[in-house]
């Protein structure tokens, strides 16, 4: 009744005062973030017991030690932020190489070119059709390899987990196949799969990495240096290197190289349990 | 006829945006069509970078979630504000700025995906600068709807009615999520980093992802079905309780769902859980909004056989409810076992995208062309066609992706009789082509559907003049 003045109940209210709705209907779904979300960045657990040794998102695992690749930042004399392992270097020949990492050692920040060659992955939406979550099932285990942890997807942003199989998973891609294999693969994908009906990308061996849209130059130090903020470790020197380590590079060898480290930084051991 | 003793409304803006809504619907299904062709047959990408696959899917998401979602939920929202509130919209101007600069960014949506410009999270494609202009817009478009209702004459219109509600509620879910998950730190103009990674932007990601459908595609539309099934079947809405209890449970429920898209990944497992129980539980809620909807029609059911709107809205909440039974099953952990990265979830969307939003939208775009021009359909016939066209193409496209997707679980999971994996993964895609085709074959029609619509609403337009001056010569 509209001449009663005083609200009946608090739906009554609310329904008199849109203000009022509106803040009790933000602070009703506010509720499921602060349960479901906010938990994940402070219980050890949802990143399988990895902990940061310092701001610049160094990590160390003292329950699983194989998952982690440990180092430690210091400044040198110069102010400049260093580290006793380097992650990739220039060798004698010119060519920039890993340095102090080997497969197995442990989830480490992606090199310039691999790091490049993701954000290619996601130009082309690979994700769309390929997940890189592989989920603790049998028939999963034996098609794609060991079920992925959360500490494997730590360095990346945005994480690539996927949400549909058009193809096959990828999490654990690297190493399966040669490069040359993987060449083909996307330049002519049914010639090496007849069934396939993945799109050809045959530019990505006509375009240089280090171009990026409309003439601008794909920027690696940019790059390397805001995944540091949000917490990716790297060194400066390793930042200050990155646009000369893609230089010379098609975005097809950038691409390769991401495929190929895929899965590759972990070597997990199948007698542990990992999540309950 | 009696047209001076009711209020004027702005409607300027909304016609703008009802007929922006239909060309959208018209590109983004015939994009979708073209898309699912791809799947069938590969060799349609012509290797041309921006037409591959996954560029055109994202566009096709877009195109239809995004500028056909979002142009009928302005549309409809600014449509039903004013006469809900019995007031004009608080700033007509600030409505044609929104509606304006949302066409404007879902453009340039569409060009940079198609460019390769993405932030590669799912249903948030837009780069920062297009995703600050979209958010910004979309505050725009919440701040003028929230004060048109706070403008109205409190004697006459004491309380807001639920349409409003929902709309509201939709509104500042979607202003919310869209950017907290959008939070990213640029690279250059045309690429950036999100703040989130990792397994909590995971969840983050699918937090927004899934009320992209909860609030975007479901609390909007159903703000559309609270106003337009009682007007289109002149009737009030059955249980005024009922549309009480709808609401709140949607409110607070579906903020949690996102997780059920992460179940048995690296998403801590009492996360996936929660999010399965409480998708289970909304079937509740969402049954009692669906049955409140079509109990409306109690005692005037004879109507479905000559309303062909009212037909389009009741077979958008048969769709609505299906899809709402369909979705906590999935969610359920064993189920989703099988579902999960198959083409099962494919076809769950559509059944909600094409039978509910879609319908819901056709029905109320329908019922306000007539209301916005003041005249009748140029063709009620065609709007028969238009709902046949709608159904079949909505089943054929469902129903292969549900056997599929199905199918797809299975084959990945079987083993032979020694014990080894039955299938290869290729012979998983070889056995999904003759599927593949067919769902093409029902986006087509749909499509087609669609076109008909575009066809009798542009001519409805253009001869509504002639029509309403008939209608007064034989009047008189």
């Amino acid at each position: 009744m509209s001449d009663d003045q005083k609200p009946k109940n608090i739906q009554d209210m609310f329904e008199r005062n849109i203000f009022a709705l509106l803040t009790a209907t933000a602070l009703s779904f506010s509720i499921a973030g602060i349960v479901e979300i906010v938990p994940l960045f402070h219980l050890k657990s949802s990143v399988d017991y990895t902990e940061k040794t310092d701001e610049y998102g160094n990590v160390k695992n003292e329950r699983f030690p194989e998952l982690v690749w440990e180092r430690t930042f210091t400044e040198d004399e110069n102010g400049k932020l260093v580290s006793e392992k380097a992650l990739y270097k220039e060798d004698a020949n010119g060519n920039w190489v890993l340095a102090d990492w080997k497969p197995g050692d442990g989830v480490r920040p992606y090199t310039p070119l691999e790091l490049a060659g993701r954000d290619l992955y996601i130009r082309e939406g690979c994700y769309i059709c390929h997940s890189q979550m592989i989920r603790p099932f049998r028939d999963e285990r034996e098609r794609y390899g060991h079920y992925s942890l959360a500490t494997e997807s730590m360095y990346d942003f945005p994480m690539q987990w996927g949400s549909k199989r058009t193809g096959p998973d990828l999490a654990r891609l690297g190493g399966k196949y040669s490069d040359e294999w993987h060449v083909m693969h996307m330049l002519r994908p049914q010639d090496v799969v007849p069934e396939s009906v993945m799109p050809a990308y045959p530019w990505l061996a006509d375009n240089m990495v280090s171009d990026d849209f409309f003439g601008t130059k794909r920027d690696m130090v940019k790059r390397l240096s805001v995944m540091r903020t949000l917490g990716v470790p790297y060194t400066d020197e390793e930042i200050e290197n990155a646009n000369k380590a893609i230089a010379g590079f098609t975005e097809m060898d950038a691409m390769v190289a991401y495929l190929q480290v895929l899965g590759t930084m972990v070597k997990l051991d199948d007698s542990k349990v990992y999540r309950q | 006829m009696d047209t001076t003793a009711k209020p004027q409304y702005d409607d300027g803006v909304v016609k703008y945006l009802t007929v922006g809504a239909v060309v959208f619907l018209v590109i983004g299904t015939l994009v979708g069509t073209f898309a699912a062709a791809q799947l069938a047959w590969p060799a349609l990408n012509f290797d041309i970078a921006e037409i591959t696959f996954a560029r055109l899917r994202v566009i096709h998401t877009n195109t239809v979630i995004f500028a056909f979602g979002g142009m009928t939920l302005m549309a409809t929202a600014f449509y039903t504000v004013q006469r809900t509130n019995g007031v004009r919209l608080w700033s007509n101007g600030l409505a044609w700025w929104t509606a304006i600069l949302f066409t404007i960014g879902l453009l340039a949506t569409v060009t940079s995906i198609g460019l390769g410009i993405t932030t590669g999270k799912e249903y948030h494609e837009q780069e920062w600068p297009i995703a600050i202009a979209i958010a910004v817009v979309w505050t725009m478009y919440t701040f003028n709807f929230v004060l048109t209702i706070a403008s109205r004459n409190k004697e006459t219109h004491s309380h807001v009615y639920v349409s409003n509600w929902f709309f509201m509620g939709m509104m500042i879910a979607i202003t919310y999520l869209y950017v907290i998950n959008g939070l990213a730190v640029p690279v250059s103009w045309f690429n950036s980093y999100p703040l989130f990674g990792g397994v909590q932007g995971a969840m983050i990601q699918w937090w927004w992802g899934h009320n992209a459908v909860g609030f975007f595609l479901t609390a909007g539309f159903l703000a559309i079905m609270y106003y337009f099934v009682p007007k289109q079947a002149q009737r009030p809405i059955y249980s005024y309780r009922l549309s009480v209890i709808h609401f709140w449970a949607l409110m607070f429920g579906y903020v949690w769902l996102g997780a059920h898209h992460l179940q048995y990944t690296a998403l801590p497992d009492w996360a996936g859980s929660l999010g399965a129980v409480i998708s289970l539980a909304m079937i509740i809620p969402s049954w009692g909004g669906a049955l409140n909807g079509m109990l409306t029609l109690s005692g005037a059911w004879d109507r479905l056989r000559t309303d062909y709107i009212l037909r389009f809205l009741i077979m958008s909440l048969a769709f609505y409810a299906m899809s709402t039974f369909e979705g906590p099953v999935m969610a359920a952990k064993s189920v989703n076992a099988l579902s999960h990265y198959t083409d099962w979830t494919v076809g769950h969307v559509h059944s909600g995208a094409l039978g509910w939003v879609a319908m819901v939208s056709i029905g109320a775009i329908y019922h306000m062309v007539m209301k916005l021009w003041k005249t009748e359909m140029y063709s009620m016939q065609l709007i028969n066609v238009h709902f046949w066209l709608a159904t079949i193409g909505t089943v054929f496209y469902v129903v292969a992706m549900w056997v599929s997707g199905i199918m797809q679980g299975l084959m990945w999971r079987a083993y032979d009789e020694y014990g080894t994996l039955a299938y290869t993964f290729a012979e998983s895609v070889a056995a999904m082509h003759p599927y593949y085709v067919m769902r093409a074959f029902g986006g087509f029609i749909f499509f087609l559907g669609a076109a008909v619509m575009l066809y009798n609403i542009v001519m409805t337009i253009r001869t509504a003049e002639a029509r309403s001056a008939n209608k007064v010569e034989s009047l008189a």
